[in-house]
């Protein structure tokens, strides 16, 4: 049985093909669109799910929709009658968009099915509820047999918050929060108050917090949020504006804190590190808060965590740490494209009574690895036609080349096999460099990747070699929990050093693989595996061999506000537009000082600040 | 027409027979909101519609 899950019309618009209940293909549109968080109809993802799977659209069991429109309709009639006439702009912009348009997105759907394959059948087209489909991504590719669900967002239709409890091939939804009562909605209130852009600021926020102290994380408890003890919550609406209003948050909010909302790319001060602190410190306990009063009340072992909020890899952290629940799985794509692939699921065994097998290896993500592959003959052509110039080697010299010039710290672009599946990079399509350098951090932020300097990277470490880096046991293989650096790997702090605030603490040695290590000496990280990814888990044997160190800096392949690179052509353009050193693609090996001068260009410009 | 069946049946199915009166005053207003320009891509507040 093969079905097709879509999401769009939002944000991250994406299109996931699921095989005999197993997850096939997956793509965001905006790697083959190149526009950040795409929210278009994902014609191109889906064309490259077909392809993959070498099928038509009208081959195809069925289509699927991640949410329900009508029923999202029906929530902003409710909210905007709740707050009439107060939220009246925010009516007078809505409808006219779903009054044209999304109201209609059957057909709207159907169109778009029918432009790729005219003989599809719409009545194959069927609609996923948001949180389902969050839910049933996060249960079915688990490796449990049962658990209990917990997906976190912004809003779908009207739950921000459920509980399903996930059995064999059952899930079944036994409790939610309803908006506008949102956890998503409340980071997100602080993200735009520290001058981020919402829905895509939320880590910077997150990775600004470790430089400040949660000094308003009472007020927020005791003004914004009343907090239960079972971890449900209300959000005192006097505050916030995204009811009625065109922002998230109100004049109101901003005398709270008693200042104004920071303008996006001002300067950064304590009070804003402050800020984020104590939004992570709420975020933390609303969250501790539910899994452990769910964990009394449902006596189940195995925790599923999925939505946008399910990115945020420190709270997972301390849900792991807590002991509450003695695993956790945290799908790759929690954000709104992985409802795509959820949606498909949830169709396969709840609509369709597919059953279920619980995967036996690490999960049936096949490390998220369900993008776009270029075989070597196509890179070398697509490359040559690109004007690059490059050498072919056999895996051992690519990887003692690779290894070399890490070594000599240079930032390497990483281009291999299928492209990932969510937000994160995970050693396909990947800027790597050396974490043992003091200098690293600053020099891929500012030269490489043109972002804000304070913003920390992630280490990729050999799996069997976790523990002896960090404070953690187990897989971790999509970096979506955070751990310390060991005490034995630590450097102790001068008191001068220690004395140092914010961001200058960044520039300090605190470890011996000081460009992956946050402040707090925490570190955001992913466990290379060779059962999903034997290259990467190659170079790395081979750098440890070299170096003595199992691990790596694994950033992104992308500049500030570009899309992760998809296409051989992307990543050499992305290379001559910014200070990568040495770029590998399959086998083919580039130096930035063979290719041609002229092709260089200014590439940072070229995008969007995100 | 099947749209207008399937609105019907799903305010059936929730019992929300109080938005009826709501959709068809913005039916009848919905010629003059249409004709003003917009996508179908949300433009700024988070997801919210």
């Amino acid at each position: 049985m093969r079905i097709l899950g879509l999401s769009a019309y939002y944000h991250d618009s994406a299109a996931a093909l699921v095989v005999d209940g197993r997850p096939f293909a997956a793509a965001q549109e905006e790697r083959f669109t190149r526009v950040k968080h795409d929210a278009v109809f994902p014609a191109n993802a889906v064309r490259y799910c077909l392809a993959e799977a070498k099928a038509t659209l009208s081959e195809l069991d069925a289509v699927v929709f991640y949410e329900k429109p009508f029923l999202k309709f029906e929530r902003l009639l409710e909210t905007y009658l709740s707050v009439a006439p107060a939220g009246f702009r925010q009516f007078l912009t809505a409808m006219p968009l779903w009054l044209r348009e999304k109201l209609f997105q059957k057909r709207l759907l159907s169109d778009e099915l029918k432009a790729i394959d005219a003989g599809f059948d719409p009545a194959r087209l069927h609609f996923c509820e948001h949180h389902l489909s969050h839910a049933a991504s996060a249960f079915y590719p688990s490796p449990f047999e049962r658990a209990l669900v917990l997906t976190l967002d912004g809003v779908g239709e009207w739950p921000t918050t459920s509980v399903a409890l996930g059995n064999g091939a059952a899930l079944d939804i036994v409790k939610e929060l309803h908006f506008p009562h949102s956890l998503g909605l409340l980071y997100s209130a602080f993200t735009h108050y520290a001058g981020f852009k919402v829905n895509s600021g939320e880590y910077k926020l997150m990775g600004l917090a470790p430089y400040g102290a949660p000094r308003f994380a009472q007020t927020i408890l005791d003004r914004l949020v009343d907090l239960k003890e079972d971890g449900s919550f209300r959000l005192d609406q006097t505050y916030f504006d995204y009811m009625g209003g065109l922002t998230m948050i109100n004049p109101r909010f901003e005398a709270l804190f008693g200042e104004p909302a920071r303008s996006a790319e001002s300067p950064l001060r304590p009070f804003h590190m402050d800020i984020a602190a104590s939004i992570q410190a709420v975020t933390e306990e609303i969250v501790l808060r539910m899994t452990r009063a769910l964990s009394i009340e449902t006596g189940e072992r195995n925790l599923c965590l999925a939505g946008g909020v399910a990115l945020n890899c420190v709270a997972n952290g301390k849900i792991l740490r807590d002991g509450r629940f003695k695993n956790l799985w945290v799908q790759p794509a929690a954000g709104d494209a992985g409802g795509a692939l959820g949606a498909a699921l949830a169709t396969h065994h709840l609509q369709f009574g597919g059953a279920r097998e619980t995967p036996k290896t690490l999960d049936a993500m096949s490390g998220a690895y369900l993008g776009p592959a270029y075989g070597q003959s196509d890179t070398e052509a697509r490359l040559t036609a690109a004007g690059a110039v490059f050498e072919t080697l056999e895996e051992e010299e690519l990887l003692a080349r690779t290894v070399a010039a890490l070594g000599e710290g240079q930032a390497i672009g990483w281009f291999q096999g299928r492209m990932e599946f969510g937000p994160r990079s995970l050693g396909n399509r990947s800027i790597l460099g050396d974490p043992r350098s003091p200098v690293m951090q600053r020099t891929l932020n500012l030269r490489v990747k043109y972002r804000e300097s304070f913003r920390p990277f992630a280490p990729a470490v050999l799996a069997e070699d976790v523990s002896s880096w960090f404070e953690h046991e187990g897989p971790s293989p999509y970096m979506l929990f955070v751990a310390d650096v060991v005490e034995a790997r630590r450097h102790a702090m001068t008191p001068e050093e220690q004395g140092l605030f914010g961001i200058d603490k960044l520039n300090v040695v605190r470890s011996d693989i000081p460009a992956v290590t946050h402040v707090d000496y925490s570190a955001r990280l992913q466990t290379v595996h060779a059962e999903t990814n034997p290259r990467f888990h190659g170079l790395l044997r081979a750098f440890k061999a070299a170096t003595g160190c199992s691990v790596l800096i694994n950033t992104s392949f992308n500049v500030r506000g570009e899309p992760i690179v998809c296409t051989p052509e992307d990543a050499f353009r992305c290379f001559m537009g910014s200070d990568i050193e040495m770029l590998i693609v399959g086998d083919c090996l580039l130096r930035k000082e063979l290719q041609n001068p002229g092709l260089m260009h200014d590439y940072k410009s070229s995008f969007e600040l995100d | 027409m099947s749209f207008l069946s399937e609105l019907g049946e799903f305010m059936l199915a929730r019992k929300k027979y109080w938005l009826m009166p709501i959709v068809l005053m913005m039916a009848l207003l919905g010629g003059l909101l249409v004709l003003t320009k917009g996508s179908a891509i949300a433009p700024f507040v988070y997801t919210l519609f």
